[in-house]
């Protein structure tokens, strides 16, 4: 059957999930298109940025940071300061719409940080919808406040206990529960991967990120920048900031993985960055590159940082590695941990750790730069819901 | 007549689904030569994969368990190889997900599986929109569809009409495992599927008992019995005896 959208991206992309999923899939892009062209909803979706989400985010000038540096300027993209403290809202609130639009009464999310968790528990607060979030054991033991935050707003979080117990299984999980319930149900993605349309959805609805920021660099910088860096996990706030300067063919775009213990270790998310362990596959109804073994089983990843923290990414993310319209490396635990400090030393910022992978990009490559050269980093959310990771990473105590 | 035709001659059959290397791979293929013996007219070959999200708990932990044992598509084959070689004659329909597939090479995969003795696939990732490149390679060999409740009439009709060796038609919404009804409506989705195709349709999630098989073999071509076969033969400790017992009475109650 046809689609309405482009179902891939180059090579990668398109609709691996049962049958069962296939009806929801069409309907979800029919209600999404018909969204898209729907004055009424973008009025209420922009509506709500503004008065709700509190948008246009502001473009914060680094200069402590890119004095220190000694290289290029240094402007921050403040995603942390969206209510909820992260981009993800963006796209929660999106979707959310959506159901109210198809007429369904529930949601399932699926959260490793506990970012898209939150939002989507917000979202669904807002709007009076019923929410379920997925969450791995390991990343509810990490992520503890935002697991109360989810559960004052109204949402029910269930641990999940399969396979590795983060964000890969808290997936399988809700697409499970999306499977069981899909009559009443929409699975509420968080990132820029699974089955066409969420790619293209979750884009389009951070796309805002990439709108305000090229508006505000050229408003209040007087140029674009000369690189954009981002932190990549599934890539839903690298492909929203990415998506405002992709067609500015000088503007460089970085993708930072997630590096762990360092690539030779194994113990990474890097799917860009390990020849060995990457290949291109199927997982999550997506072909993207992905963490594999030799038997196609998908890998276990590591990373500081419970948002990075996963075996595949997006699939437009592989297809602009492969054009090299972007660039993609990796930060391992230790320089973000290192990033996250300088960051709240230098401008008063506290990052969240998935963030502080873009900031440990920043810190390696402005010292090379001219200072009449310009960097924007998505500041993609704030550190609140890190504290008890970093003080142990620390060795320190309250 | 190929083995698949010639397994639905006694209508409705019976077929289990049961994965290699599960509780480990000697006693599987002990197990599967078993059902075969004793009563299953074509049976359900698991290949596991680390993240199987059409399956519940009870095929996900038994699949688990069959990786830790280092259960892999190649150690796969040669058991489907070795099966035959004990005389077992019955059609065997591997049942995998698409990535290790992918991650052994398609053209090999569908190559050795043949070669094995294995008489066709299903994938549960690989939907209509997909299914194109396997489709493509895989010759004779059918590539299961797979249809749903939730499968609009249009869709149905486009899947049923291409269909080759039998159509999997997913009786309830939802994951592989246990249920204790039948649903009211099974009935009236058997003949949706029937005005579209006169390929064998056999339904399968959620049928436990050997009543079950008996009231669902009543409307459709054959009954696929999955998460109750492979807990009763994982929790026996005499899996063989219990899949020989457990073959033969689904199979009388199917009679």
């Amino acid at each position: 059957m046809t689609t309405l959208l482009p179902p891939k991206f180059g090579p990668y992309g398109g609709q691996f999930v049962p049958e069962t999923l296939m009806p929801a899939l069409i309907e979800l892009e029919q209600a999404f298109v018909d969204a898209q062209n729907d004055p009424v909803f973008r009025r209420e979706y922009e509506g709500l940025l503004a008065s709700f989400v509190g948008r246009p985010t502001p473009l914060t000038y680094a200069k402590r940071l890119s004095e220190q540096l000694g290289g290029a300027q240094i402007y921050l993209k403040r995603e942390d300061l969206a209510h909820t403290g992260a981009h993800k809202i963006n796209n929660a609130l999106g979707q959310a719409l959506l159901v109210k639009r198809m007429g369904k009464k529930r949601v399932v999310a699926e959260t490793g940080a506990g970012q898209h968790g939150v939002a989507s528990a917000t979202a669904a607060a807002l709007l009076g919808l019923e929410c379920v979030v997925y969450m791995g054991v390991v990343d509810i033991a990490r992520q503890e406040p935002n697991v109360f935050r989810m559960k004052l707003l109204g949402a029910e979080v269930r641990p999940v206990t399969s396979g590795t117990q983060t964000l890969k299984d808290a997936i399988n999980e809700a697409i499970r529960d999306w499977v069981t319930n899909v009559g009443d149900t929409h699975y509420l993605l968080g990132s820029a991967l699974g089955p066409h349309p969420y790619p293209t959805i979750v884009r389009e609805f951070q796309s805002v990120i990439g709108i305000e920021a090229r508006e505000q660099m050229l408003r209040d910088v007087g140029r674009l920048p000369d690189t954009v860096i981002a932190c990549v996990g599934g890539g839903s706030n690298a492909i929203g900031v990415f998506s405002g300067f992709v067609d500015d063919a000088q503007v460089e775009l970085i993708g930072v993985e997630a590096g762990g213990s360092g690539i030779a270790s194994g113990k990474h998310a890097a799917r860009f960055g390990d020849a060995t362990k990457a290949r291109v596959g199927v997982i999550h109804g997506t072909r993207t590159y992905v963490l594999q073994d030799e038997d196609g089983q998908i890998a276990e990843t590591h990373s500081v940082s419970a948002g990075l923290d996963y075996a595949a990414v997006g699939p437009e993310h592989a297809m602009m590695r492969d054009s090299e319209r972007a660039f993609y490396t990796s930060a391992t635990d230790a320089e973000a941990l290192s990033a996250f400090q300088t960051l709240c030393h230098t401008e008063g910022i506290i990052p969240a750790l998935e963030s502080s992978h873009a900031v440990a990009e920043v810190i390696k490559r402005a010292p090379k730069m001219r200072k009449d050269q310009v960097i924007l980093v998505n500041l993609s959310g704030r550190g609140d819901k890190d504290l008890n990771t970093v003080i142990k990473e620390l060795g320190q105590s309250l | 007549m190929n083995r698949i035709e010639n397994a639905f001659k006694n209508k409705p059959i019976f077929m289990p689904y049961f994965p290699l290397g599960y509780p480990d791979l000697e006693t599987s293929i002990d197990v599967i030569e078993a059902l075969a013996k004793n009563g299953a007219d074509l049976i359900e070959v698991g290949l596991s994969f680390s993240d199987p999200l059409a399956d519940g708990p009870v095929i996900q932990k038994a699949t688990q368990v069959a990786l830790e044992k280092g259960i892999t598509i190649k150690k796969s084959l040669a058991a489907v190889a070795e099966l035959r070689r004990r005389g077992v004659t019955i059609p065997f329909i591997l049942m995998g997900y698409f990535n290790p597939m992918l991650a052994y090479g398609l053209e090999k995969f569908i190559r050795d599986a043949r070669e094995a003795g294995a008489d066709g696939f299903i994938i549960p990732d690989l939907p209509l929109e997909e299914a194109g490149e396997f489709q493509s390679l895989v010759g004779d060999m059918p590539l299961i569809q797979m249809l749903a409740p939730t499968s609009p009439n249009e869709r149905m009709e486009l899947i049923a009409r291409t269909a080759k060796g039998f159509i999997y038609l997913v009786s309830v919404t939802g994951v592989t495992g246990a249920r204790t009804e039948i649903s009211d409506g099974l009935g009236g989705l058997i003949n949706r599927v029937r005005e579209h195709t006169s390929v064998p349709v056999c339904v399968g999630f959620g049928i436990s008992t050997p009543e079950q098989a008996a009231q669902v073999g009543a409307l459709a071509d054959g009954v696929i019995v999955g998460s109750a076969c492979v807990k009763m033969i994982g929790s026996s400790k005499m899996p063989v005896e219990t899949a020989k017992q457990f073959a033969a009475e689904f199979r009388s109650a199917l009679n």
